[in-house]
């Protein structure tokens, strides 16, 4: 189908960006669009602006700051799961993004644009959570820093306000830690029916702390507190795999066409006891 | 309406567009009927070209972001009357019943070689990851890229030509 009709406008400032933005309340920014576009093209969002944010300058790169990798919100997947910063010190963000969808879609696809979309299906807003990465948002009033947990507020939708702009992602260097993404789908290039993102300090093959994730468990991402607990201290397949486990009691799963709620119970402590016993491994 | 300049197999269109446009209407009205709208739902791949060098499924991008790039598609990849290997070895290898889904197989497919000319059977299944086939089973479609990737690595006629 054909979007639409809409004003298109495409600022080079960020802060051209932001007042576009809020002079017009239907409006919407628009990253990579792989998200937005279909949604303008099945009519299921018909925004009176579209502002382009590819043309301010500023919002695209991997960088050092301190303790943390900065990475901007128009950041590609494809970059993402390339940049050397990122392999380097949190790499279960490239993990995640080398699963989302197909090589085309992670040509245009960017880091900011799938978290502030936020469909609890994607993999990049699990990940983010498992790496406490918080939101630099640029907005009206200014900027501020929203933390992962504190982002994701619904289904599709976050703590950005109105007029406001996700514009980078600062995720703190993990050294010592361990990752891995573990994504379970019926078919090539579909959304997760369940996502598992672990994060992992582990000593001698024992697990010393642990961070885990889960996409797909509900309307937001959620952490799988009670298997990050019982996983302390554990070792050997068989211990992770029963920590892992206790992954199915967080959140609320989603009944859908590719699975009941139980099933998606049972399916998050599975991967997530796999996603253990494979960072132990590694 | 927005003026773009849009580059399409090394000729270079001006044009004022709706920003609604997307750019494989924007292509098609432009003649190059080569690529075809496949699912319309971003899923099948059909579609797909290269953007600045990288695969795009272009009914998922707007025409209006395409303004300054360089898009190829497969009408520009036969060169001087020559097939291209991927071209040569699709029809060899009877990679396509239908026809459909080709174009944008051999976007992908070129796409993939282009990072990685020596790809295993499994990087060729990833890197066709977005691109759907309906008749094939991919067996054929995945050989005939594993054979082209082979050819582009030898020079043709063992180096003589």
């Amino acid at each position: 189908m054909i979007p639409a009709p809409f004003t298109y406008l495409r600022p080079d400032t960020l802060g051209a960006a932001v007042a576009a933005l809020a002079a017009d309340e239907e409006a919407k920014a628009l990253a990579g669009g792989q998200s937005l576009i279909p949604l303008l093209r099945f009519r299921l969002a018909a925004p009176t602006t579209v502002v382009d944010l590819s043309g301010a300058e500023g919002l695209r790169g991997v960088r050092e700051e301190g303790g943390a990798v900065r990475i901007g919100a128009l950041t590609t997947h494809h970059e993402v799961a390339r940049d050397p910063l990122v392999a380097e010190h949190c790499a279960l963000l490239a993990m995640a993004a080398r699963t989302v969808a197909d090589p085309a879609v992670r040509h245009r696809g960017t880091l900011g644009g799938s978290l502030a979309h936020a469909d609890p299906a994607a993999d990049l807003p699990a990940a983010a959570l498992a790496l406490d990465a918080e939101m630099e948002v640029e907005g009206p009033d200014g900027a501020r820093t929203v933390p992962a947990a504190e982002f994701f507020s619904d289904y599709l939708t976050t703590a950005l306000e109105p007029g406001e702009v996700l514009a980078a992602v600062r995720v703190p260097k993990r050294t010592g830690w361990s990752f891995h993404y573990e994504k379970f789908s019926r078919t090539a290039q579909a959304w997760a029916i369940v996502g598992v993102a672990a994060a992992v300090r582990h000593r001698d093959g024992r697990v010393a702390e642990a961070r885990i994730a889960l996409a797909n468990m509900g309307t937001v991402p959620v952490r799988a507190h009670e298997a990050e607990q019982a996983c302390r201290d554990a070792s050997g397949p068989e211990e992770l795999r029963g920590a892992g486990a206790l992954a199915g009691r967080a959140g609320s799963p989603p009944g859908d066409l590719h699975g009941g709620a139980d099933y998606r119970r049972h399916l998050a402590g599975v991967l997530a006891g796999r996603a253990l016993a494979e960072v132990v491994r590694s | 309406m927005p003026d773009i300049r849009v580059t399409v197999d090394g000729v270079r269109y001006d044009d004022q567009v709706e920003a609604r446009r997307l750019l494989v209407h924007h292509l098609r009205r432009l003649g190059k009927v080569g690529t075809p709208v496949g699912c319309d739902t971003s899923n099948c791949g059909a579609c797909t070209v290269l953007m600045d060098g990288a695969s795009v499924k272009s009914c998922t991008v707007l025409a209006v972001q395409a303004d300054g790039a360089e898009i190829d598609t497969v009408e520009g990849m036969a060169a001087d009357g020559r097939w291209h290997p991927l071209q040569t070895a699709f029809h060899r290898r009877h990679a396509l019943q239908c026809g459909y889904c080709t174009p944008g197989m051999l976007m992908a497919a070129a796409d993939l070689l282009r990072d990685n000319p020596a790809p295993s059977e499994d990087e060729v299944r990833g890197g066709l990851e977005g691109n759907l086939c309906r008749c094939t089973g991919y067996a054929n479609i995945v050989a005939a890229v594993l054979d082209a990737a082979a050819e582009m690595r030898t020079p043709v006629g063992g180096g003589t030509a």
